[in-house]
């Protein structure tokens, strides 16, 4: 099946997010969508699978216009979408999520699961993709719901399958896994899309790419006429660097000395278990993992946002096991989270009242009971200019900034005063290529001026560019450390999915 | 450069984990109840409890529960104290909620013994009483599952219960009580329309469209019962329903007049929760109606209509919510009161949640609030020197207790509260 679009725009309200769009995609390809976040693939994806509707232009399937007035009906016309964000119910079986709207049924609408078992197994064995249909959704890790995801593509009997970002919660070794699913199903002669701001993925997996950028096509072409160099300029618009540049590494005294530390999640289940961690003055130590292996507890545990349940933090010679969040800023800690929405900013608030969330106290920002707000706005307004975060005013929400720009409002409250160390969680996630470069500068400089330095990122080209020293977390538990100038990816990929425990 | 960690086992190292901490709590809980039992129930008893299982003329007569006070006091007292130790003793990961809740019964039972001391008490009448009075809480707390199973918060329950007693009533003097019924289920229904369009189509928020439509009812329905039916009193003299006596198995003793002989609205109860168990459950409705409750985008991806999902399901609750209104005045008085619900939708949710938003349990969660219900109206009888205002008040406690302290980590349907905004 071949499916065409034309001149596909959208809007949302003032925003355009896709402009003019031409796109095909036919039966036994794969065609690598190629475009920084917020160029508008998602949305031109959910344009073609039925959730939003464009206002301009048209859908062709086999050359015959369609329209879709809901999901429903582009499943039913064989268009099947596998989200970014897994649209798996946790709390269902994996049987019970692969039916869900095509449910096989028996008298008084009775739901009838064994034969969902039966039909998930058949596509289980067609396929080789081993699930238990039986094991809750949550149960799983996420190599394995995505598994589920294409199941349940498949059990609608899709012949167009899109893949939004397939490949963000996965390690290395899944990755190769879910390509070998991926070519399989091209193979199969299904038309499939795959999404991606990953150069070096789709150069592996595409036959054919378009590069998407500020919404509208500004390129593309068969995938052996392209190299990585060019479709980094074409989706960011100007030349791009890789590198990050270092002072060669030479490390000073013992900062941070995690010892024998223990936390638990919410549940009690244990999170981090037993970890020994040093950083030192000058360093930058970076934590590879796949996400959920502990390290966002292991990261609340360091700057006190969460009990620690065993085991000792000290900051140099002090012990800090149970200071406050406070203390430790006091201390010199800067903590860049990895939820910026969530943890890292106030998204209803404005730019100024965000930079001094951590300082409002202070005598420089309030007297009394009263804030200094002429103090604070020109304190915001020095530092977003210090900072490049790009907005009109310091009176502007944040809400109403880019994420690389809320990201820089981040960084630039945690970095802008006296700091001896930094702790940054997935400090790029999701940014463009433009504020990926300028965060890393800023991290790099951190390290440059004597702070310690722990990051954990789930990307691991992140941690490989950065880091002066690496450990890789594996289920709570540090499970290798490699030299960071002589580490190899492969290696490193391997012990993040386990092979080294 | 590679360094591997060895793997060590687990169990051998102390943990302050949460559960440790509940263990301990409960511990100290048990602990205190020995106390009080011991103390108090302890102090001034007398003579013999005796318990009133069959009437004299049933058929199948049981012979009175006689049960000596003192020794028993001190029996309850002891088993008490020994589960709170032992939770200290073994760090008592395990069966911590069972022991607490065995331990909360044990001091219920003795707290009867107790107040009987020297008198004698129907012990099947109390029961009897269970199971009538937990009839509105449990329909309550099945509407509201049906309403928070597609993620609706519906705190309107308690004004779609008293819209019911009080159509119930009015439609019931007028027609007689099947057409009151069908009448109050009609308006629950439509106040569940209401919500559904508030909090889905409109995304009013749904504590507030709850609060609104409960303030709404309590009004219209408090100035027409002060007003007209003043003047008017035919318009609140409603028939009701008698009890029901299921052949054979009604005449067995205690469980007999216990569970099968009641009247519609307790069968009705049973029913509706067994129908809603296998719809919530079993059925392809079913299914979808709860993954719009744990993720309606997901659902919406799969063609799923969230807002029809919503809307079909918050008005059932509304009818349940409405037959049980009904109760109050067709299943009970015949007649309308002033705010005669007096919280019971309330009570009803907090039996939702202790029943983790299954019908099935908020059934039993109801069925424990009904005990405590029952217990003070007929304590009342016994000339306990507790004075009755505090009686009154053990249907909430129990509420607070059991919310507060006994549910654990419930949880939730995800969406719960959410409005779904489409795109």
């Amino acid at each position: 099946m071949d499916v065409e679009l034309r001149g596909i725009t959208k809007r949302f309200g003032s925003v355009t997010a896709n402009r003019d769009v031409d796109l095909k995609v036919t039966s036994g390809e794969v065609l690598g969508l190629l475009g920084e976040n917020g160029a508008g693939k998602s949305t031109l994806m959910n344009v073609l699978c039925g959730l939003y509707s464009a206002d301009e232009g048209e859908i062709l399937i086999d050359g015959k216009p369609v329209a879709f007035a809901g999901p429903g009906e582009a499943i039913a016309a064989g268009i099947g979408m596998v989200h970014q964000h897994f649209m798996l119910i946790p709390v269902f079986t994996v049987a019970e999520n692969v039916v869900l709207g095509v449910e096989p049924t028996g008298r008084f609408d009775h739901l009838d699961l064994r034969r969902a078992r039966e039909q998930v197994r058949a596509i289980n064995d067609d396929y080789g993709l081993e699930v238990d249909p039986d094991a809750l959704v949550e149960n799983l890790p996420v190599g394995i719901q995505q598994r589920v995801e294409i199941i349940k593509v498949l059990f609608r009997s899709a012949d167009v399958v899109i893949f939004d970002e397939p490949t963000a919660v996965l390690t290395p070794q899944e990755v190769e896994d879910f390509f070998n699913i991926v070519k399989g199903l091209r193979d199969d002669g299904k038309a499939i899309v795959f999404i991606t701001h990953k150069l070096n993925e789709i150069l592996e997996i595409a036959d054919r790419i378009s590069v998407l950028r500020a919404g509208e096509i500004v390129g593309g072409g068969e995938v052996g006429e392209l190299n990585a160099a060019e479709l980094a300029e074409l989706m960011v618009g100007r030349p791009v660097s890789f590198d990050v540049k270092k002072t060669p590494f030479d490390p000073g005294e013992v900062l941070l000395e995690v010892e024998d530390l223990t936390v638990l999640r919410d549940n009690d289940d244990l999170a981090v278990d037993r970890i020994d961690l040093t950083v030192r003055r000058g360093e930058i130590v970076g934590i590879a993992g796949v996400q959920g292996n502990g390290q966002s507890p292991l990261i609340e545990a360091l700057t006190g946002l969460r009990r620690v349940a065993g085991g000792t933090v000290r900051f140099k010679g002090r012990d800090i096991t149970h200071a406050s969040a406070r203390d430790r800023h006091k201390m010199g800690f800067a903590h860049i989270p990895e939820d910026r929405q969530r943890t890292g900013l106030i998204p209803a608030f404005t730019i100024a009242e965000n930079m001094v969330l951590d300082s409002y106290y202070e005598d420089r920002f309030s007297a009394g009971p009263n804030m200094r707000w002429s103090a604070v706005n020109a304190a915001a307004a020095q530092a977003a200019a210090d900072f490049d975060v790009r907005t009109k005013s310091v009176f502007n929400t944040v809400a109403t900034l880019s994420g690389g720009n809320q990201q820089k409002v981040i960084v630039a409250r945690e970095l802008s005063r006296d700091t001896e160390f930094l702790i940054a969680a997935q400090p790029t996630r999701g940014l463009d290529i433009g504020s990926i470069e300028y965060i890393h500068s800023r991290i790099v400089e951190a390290r440059e001026e004597g702070d310690g330095v722990l990051i954990v990122s789930s990307e691991l080209d992140e941690i490989m560019a950065l880091s002066d020293r690496i450990l890789v977390m594996f289920k709570g538990r540090i499970v290798a450390e490699y030299d960071g100038a002589s580490a190899e990816k492969g290696v490193v990929g391997l012990a993040m999915a386990g092979a080294a425990a | 450069m590679t360094q591997i960690a060895d793997p060590v086992q687990l169990q051998a190292r102390k943990l302050d984990t949460g559960k440790v901490r509940q263990a301990r709590i409960s511990g100290w809980a048990l602990l205190g109840l020995a106390a009080l039992v011991a103390f108090v129930f302890g102090q001034d008893v007398v003579g013999d409890a005796t318990f009133r299982l069959s009437r004299p003329n049933d058929p199948l007569a049981l012979p009175n529960l006689v049960i000596p006070a003192l020794p028993f006091t001190y029996i309850v007292a002891a088993i008490l104290a020994f589960l709170g130790v032992r939770l200290f003793l073994q760090g008592g990961v395990r069966w911590t909620s069972l022991a607490l809740g065995f331990g909360l019964f044990l001091a219920v039972a003795a707290f009867l013994v107790w107040a009987t001391a020297g008198k004698s008490f129907s012990l099947t009448g109390m029961l009897q009483a269970t199971v009538v009075r937990a009839v509105p809480i449990a329909l309550g707390g099945l509407a509201g599952v049906l309403s928070e199973r597609v993620a609706v918060v519906n705190i309107a329950i308690e004004g779609m219960l008293l819209a019911g007693a009080f159509t119930g009533a009015l439609i019931g003097s007028l027609l007689g009580g099947l057409g009151g019924l069908f009448a109050a289920v009609a308006v629950g229904g439509l106040f569940g329309f209401i919500l559904a369009a508030l909090v889905v189509t409109y995304r009013v928020d749904q504590i507030i469209a709850g609060v609104v439509i409960n303030l709404f009812v309590l009004g219209v329905t408090s100035y027409v019962s002060s007003q007209v039916y003043q003047e008017h009193r035919f318009l609140n003299n409603a028939p009701v329903f008698a009890p029901v006596k299921i052949p054979v198995l009604g005449d067995l003793p205690v469980i007999g007049p216990v569970l099968f002989y009641q009247n519609i609205f307790v069968y009705g109860a049973v029913i509706m929760v067994a129908v809603a168990t296998y719809y919530l459950f079993h059925t392809r409705m079913g299914l979808r109606a709860r993954a719009v409750g744990e993720h309606p985008r997901a659902a919406d991806t799969l063609g799923i209509n969230v807002y029809r999902t919503r809307y079909v399901n918050v008005t059932v609750a509304g009818m349940v919510a409405g037959f049980g209104g009904a109760w109050f005045t067709l299943g009970s008085v015949g007649r309308f009161d002033e705010n005669m619900t007096g919280g019971r939708g309330y009570i009803g949710l907090a039996a939702m949640i202790f029943g983790r938003w299954h019908p099935v349990g908020a059934l039993m969660a109801a069925l424990v609030f009904g005990f405590a219900d029952s217990l003070q109206q007929k304590l009342a009888l016994l000339n306990t020197p507790i004075p009755s205002e505090f009686l009154a008040m053990s249907p909430y406690i129990a509420t607070i207790v059991l919310v507060a302290g006994l549910i654990g980590r419930a949880r939730p349907p995800a969406a719960d509260g959410k409005a779904y905004v489409k795109e």
